[in-house]
């Protein structure tokens, strides 16, 4: 327990763990201020406005479409060879102006809906948090075998395993605090943004029951990218091993397998694609559609589909994030400390 | 007297598809009785710190025995941690700490008392400097702060990894009491080090290693004794004499190793006034008759074949090798190749 405290104690003294937190807060803050800013609550004035704007619209339209028709008029009278194409067919009588063409919401300001949107807002806390942990998780191991820092704890500690373990713990422990504190002003900072600034309407219990699960699988993702970049570290004994390996997988998976997939024409190919797993963690599912066996001219056509589910997402990053820790054990276990 | 540290036969092999095989360590032996101050040396690359990182289980060995304080390793090293305090090499520390907060850290990882870490920083002389970010400090300083990470579990058995890297004259010279105030109460101290002058100065006993192996082990007294080969210069009254006396010694069995203009140089003279006494009898009168002391850097030069040529430039792994255990050079109780 001892060297648990000690290793909580040792990550947050780190001065990168400081500046990060700040950096996190106040890009955290700045994303929900900013966004407080566009959003504008709909009272009766403001939707009566949109509403006689529209109706403004709608009368200056028609306006507008009956002079068109006299200067049609005109022409003809005047013999003009090129009226069909300056005015239409029957000289645009049959285009007349609907009032339902002028809907008044096109009118209105943006109105946040906190149980329609903040779902997404919980995707952008969830990258930011998650480069959080990843830094700090990927330093923290990796300034201590480039300093020499892990060497000097083993001849504290001379149990490899139990050590790296406790390490782990401690990144993964900040990392869920940071994630739970944080989360819980971020919810609490957008649900004043919805209550004064826009509406926190239809917030039943089912509603908030989704926007839990929602943030379990944020904090799900933003720990097993912490953790991952812990091992990824610890198994190259350097930071920079997990910022390699994060630019190889975006690289070999974002681009490379993409290009890959595009030239063999491989079905559904976004299912080899990490990201597609990462949307539908969020999303709860991604559908994948492949068009290439419709023939469009023969009418109506529906797609073979796949259906990628956060259970996929959960097996295919779960075994990521395990095989990784697994190896970074197996290294810490094995090899020579030199 | 009880061994603190044993080492027998220890064996470390580094496998390369490039380089090949190279062994680091091969068949190392190594004592170290209780409350002596013991000195380590070796060449660059001759498996010193191979040796303390296999003993401190940073390394897996491939073969032989270690114990500490009577438990074998690396098997019983979580119970030996606590009573061993070493510093391998020169430790980093995090730049933006203090070293009231490394010890602190390392002092609570240890479970141990907070007060621990003021007492060892009075004794290395950080008291004063002891809330300031390791950064702002010189080598020396960090050196001393290395020195006290060591110190404060209250160790056994001190290791140290050249512990003077770095400090100034005054600061080699405190460390040198501290071995030795250490050592007096009762801690046994393993020092690794280059320089020489420090080591015959502190240490009781020494284990030198060359290329993988041990080729001289001992109290610094006999090593030298060993190594000095009965050498002796021989000036007469007379330097006209010179050639006579050097054939009448010759003729008693005297190795003359070197005639120079003014003196001769004898080998292998166990008993300095047998020269006298033959030279005496042909009428050559002896006005200088000195054993020619050695010093450890002489004898670390010789027994590890590192001694500058001039014109060659010697690479790093160009040491004496000692023969196979078991097949002359050294053994227990011997003083090596």
């Amino acid at each position: 327990m001892s060297l648990f405290v000690t290793e909580l104690r040792r990550l947050a003294k780190r001065r990168l763990t400081r500046l990060l937190l700040v950096l996190l807060v106040l890009g955290l803050a700045g994303v929900a201020t900013a966004f407080s800013f566009s959003s504008h609550k709909l009272s009766k004035e403001v939707v009566a406005q949109a509403q006689a704007t529209a109706d403004a619209q709608y009368r200056q339209s028609v306006e507008d479409w009956k002079k068109s028709i006299a200067t049609c008029e005109a022409a003809q009278a005047r013999g003009d060879q090129d009226i069909e194409e300056r005015f239409g067919p029957n000289c645009g009588r049959d285009w007349m102006p609907q009032p339902e063409m002028f809907d008044p919401k096109w009118s209105l300001p943006y109105q946040f809906d906190f149980r329609a949107e903040f779902p997404m807002f919980i995707a952008v806390f969830a990258g930011a948090v998650a480069l959080f942990a990843f830094l700090v998780g990927a330093s923290f191991i990796g300034a201590e075998w480039a300093n020499g820092g892990m060497m000097n704890l083993l001849l504290w500690r001379p149990k490899r395993l139990a050590v790296l373990g406790t390490k782990l713990a401690a990144v993964l422990t900040t990392s869920l605090g940071v994630s739970l504190v944080l989360g819980a002003f971020w919810t609490l900072a957008f649900w004043l943004i919805g209550t004064y600034r826009g509406t926190t309407a239809k917030m039943t219990a089912g509603a908030w029951q989704s926007i839990g699960l929602d943030g379990l699988r944020a904090v799900g993702l933003i720990l097993l990218i912490g953790g991952a970049a812990f091992a990824l570290a610890s198994l190259g004994r350097h930071t920079a091993m997990a910022l390699g390996a994060a630019v190889a997988v975006f690289g070999i998976s974002e681009v490379a397998i993409r290009i890959a997939v595009g030239v063999l024409k491989v079905q559904f190919g976004d299912r080899y694609v990490l990201s597609t797993y990462a949307q539908a963690w969020f999303t709860k599912q991604v559908e994948l559609l492949d068009y290439r066996a419709c023939e469009f001219a023969k009418g109506e056509c529906h797609p073979a589909q796949l259906l990628i589910t956060w259970q996929d997402s959960a097996l295919v990053l779960g075994l990521g994030g395990a095989a990784v820790l697994i190896a970074a054990f197996w290294a810490m276990r094995r090899r020579d400390i030199a | 007297m009880t061994a603190v540290l044993e080492i027998e036969g220890l064996r470390k092999t580094y496998r390369s598809r490039k380089r090949g095989t190279r062994h680091a360590l091969d068949g190392f032996d190594m004592r170290v009785e209780a409350g002596q101050v013991h000195g380590f040396l070796g060449p660059n690359g001759s498996g010193k710190t191979t040796t303390l990182r296999t003993l401190l289980g940073l390394i897996r060995p491939n073969g032989g025995r270690m114990a500490i304080l009577g438990h074998e390793l690396p098997q019983a090293l979580p119970t030996v941690a606590g009573q061993v305090g070493a510093i391998v090499e020169s430790p980093q520390f995090f730049p933006h700490f203090s070293a009231r907060d490394t010890l602190g850290l390392l002092a609570q990882a240890g479970e141990l008392p907070r007060q621990r870490v003021d007492e060892v920083l009075e004794l290395v002389g950080l008291r004063d400097r002891a809330g300031e970010r390791v950064k702002t400090y010189s080598l020396g300083m960090k050196q001393r702060l290395a020195v006290a990470s060591a110190l404060l579990k209250s160790p056994k058995l001190l290791i140290l990894d050249e512990p003077a890297n770095g400090l100034d004259p005054g600061g080699i010279r405190e460390m040198r009491s501290l071995m030795r105030d250490l050592a007096a109460s009762g801690m046994t101290v393993v020092l690794s080090s280059h320089i020489l002058g420090e080591i015959q100065l502190i240490c009781d006993s020494v284990t030198i290693i060359s290329l993988g192996r041990r080729v001289a082990f001992g109290p610094v007294e006999q090593v030298l004794a060993a190594h000095s080969h009965g050498t002796v210069r021989v000036r007469l009254e007379a330097v006209t004499d010179l050639p006579q006396a050097a054939e009448t010694l010759t003729r008693a069995g005297i190795r003359v190793t070197t005639t120079e203009p003014d003196h001769l140089m004898l080998g292998g003279v166990d008993k300095p006034a047998t020269v006298s006494r033959l030279l005496a009898e042909q009428g050559l009168y002896v006005s200088e008759l000195t054993p020619v002391a050695v010093d450890l850097e002489s004898v670390f030069l010789e027994l590890t074949a590192t001694a500058p040529v001039p014109g060659q430039h010697r690479q790093v792994d160009e040491s004496t090798r000692v023969a196979e255990p078991g097949v002359g050079g050294s053994t227990g109780g011997g003083w090596g190749a």
